[in-house]
């Protein structure tokens, strides 16, 4: 085994990691970053708590090689908020109380924005159900996070709103 | 927990090929690894060294000329044939059997050509271009082959790609005319893998009869599989209920289903019947309107 050079960029800022090549990029994040709001859970592309976004797309960060996505830009849940102000989506996760444990959050709000710079004016909340197929919530408590990303996506947290 | 391998990264389809010519058995491809990357966590797969294709461009195109067909690159992502508009207006089935494969994380980073030389008898892609006559392009350092999707498969989670050899592309042939493919899998969650699948492509000839099936089991057997019975039954005659309903019965007879935590063979059996009785209907409306 010859460790390897990454070379990524994270939440806007410019990192370099020599690891081994077999390290996960959710471990990437989490154990050598310390970005812990990405959730490590079924570790089989199953549950969707480790999604972050790579180039804007959303992807399971416990199925992708670090290696893999060198050179790429990274956004895990820790980068959505902006000088201070949260993404309108952690805003409307807050006021409709789309949590129990919490333990989804992270990936759930990662889906929910991806889904959202792809598909800003979803057409009913089937097609918003759709859009977070790839994540569980255990506690079911899918009804307040689809009221959520349809609050936003009505504009509820447009600037000034 | 998965097992230390080199890492190598060619720059080209070339110097893949040339790592694998070298390395052989000692060597896996990872593509997206969305599949690869579980079965090594799992300890199923240990490889010496990892050759890394997810970077290689020149394997991510998707173009159609009118009498060529279509050709998917092999590192074409799930979501790039999803969203084709492309391959929505002339293989419809291919882009409706996208939306509904895993989840959309994984159709944004795993690839066509890492599911088809993953073999799972469960996959999507395989029945759907079975049905629609793919070939796979497969090339290694002394040369390039094409190989029938339905030719691929050997055995369950097999191929017939020697270890210095790379699956590069997908070839789908235009679709013949009055022709229509469908495809439906029976699964609890939408996004799940398919408990069974069936894919069929019916054409309608002179006369308003069927000329052409060809009718695609998928988890319903160790490899993706044809039911050359069932399509004797509907090649010939003008299809109604009564043919439909045999299909089904003569499908699930050819089968060669295994019971799993998720279904018996029985139930498998039964669903087979179901399915493919009502997808070869709804091909044979289709076709007769195309």
């Amino acid at each position: 085994m010859e460790k390897q050079l990454l070379r990524f960029n994270v939440n806007d800022q410019e990192y370099e990691l020599f690891i081994n090549p077999k390290t996960l990029l959710v471990e990437a994040l989490r154990d050598h970053l310390g970005f812990a709001g990405t959730k490590r859970g079924c570790d089989t592309a199953s549950c969707g708590v480790c999604t972050v976004m790579v180039n804007g797309m959303a992807v399971k960060g416990c199925s992708v090689l670090a290696v893999q996505v060198n050179g790429m830009n990274i956004t895990t849940v820790e980068g959505l908020e902006k000088d201070g102000k949260l993404d309108p989506v952690q805003a409307a996760f807050l006021d409709e109380g789309a949590y129990q444990c919490g333990f989804c959050t992270s990936g759930m709000i990662m889906s929910a924005r991806a889904f959202l710079n792809e598909t800003p004016a979803p057409k009913d909340a089937m097609e918003i159900r759709r859009g977070i197929e790839g994540n569980l919530c255990r506690c079911t408590g899918y009804n307040s996070i689809v009221r959520a990303i349809d609050a936003v996506a009505k504009g509820k947290y447009r600037e000034g709103a | 927990m998965i097992h230390d391998f080199t890492y190598l990264r060619p720059g080209n389809v070339k110097e893949a090929l040339a790592m694998l010519a070298q390395h052989r058995d000692g060597a896996k491809i990872i593509c997206g690894g969305q599949s690869l990357l579980i079965i090594m966590r799992q300890g199923l797969v240990v490889t010496e060294y990892l050759i890394d294709i997810k970077g290689l461009d020149e394997l991510n195109t998707l173009t159609y000329e009118p009498r060529a067909g279509l050709k998917i690159g092999a590192t074409t992502t799930h979501r790039t044939i999803e969203k084709s508009l492309l391959i929505k207006e002339k293989y419809p089935v291919l882009a409706a059997m996208e939306e509904k494969l895993a989840s959309i994380q994984v159709r944004n980073w795993g690839t066509i050509g890492g599911n088809l030389a993953h073999a799972d008898a469960a996959g999507d892609p395989a029945p759907v271009l079975i049905a629609l006559n793919a070939a796979v392009t497969i090339a290694s350092s002394a040369g390039v082959r094409s190989v029938p999707l339905e030719e691929f498969y050997p055995g369950l989670f097999e191929t017939v790609l020697s270890p210095d050899e790379l699956v590069t592309e997908v070839l789908v042939p235009p679709p013949p005319a009055h022709t229509a493919t469908v495809y439906q899998k029976f699964n609890l969650l939408e996004s799940d893998q398919g408990i069974v699948a069936v894919a069929v492509s019916l054409s309608v000839g002179d006369k308003g009869v069927c000329r052409d099936a060809r009718v695609v089991l998928g988890n319903a057997a160790p490899i993706p599989m044809r039911v050359k019975n069932t399509e004797r039954l509907l090649i010939g005659s003008k299809l109604n209920e009564e043919i439909f309903a045999k299909a089904g019965d003569t499908a699930a007879e050819e089968a060669d289903p295994v019971a799993d935590i998720h279904a018996s063979e029985d139930y498998r059996r039964h669903l087979i019947a179901a399915l493919t009785k009502r997808m070869t209907k709804e091909a044979w409306e289709q076709a007769c309107q195309a």
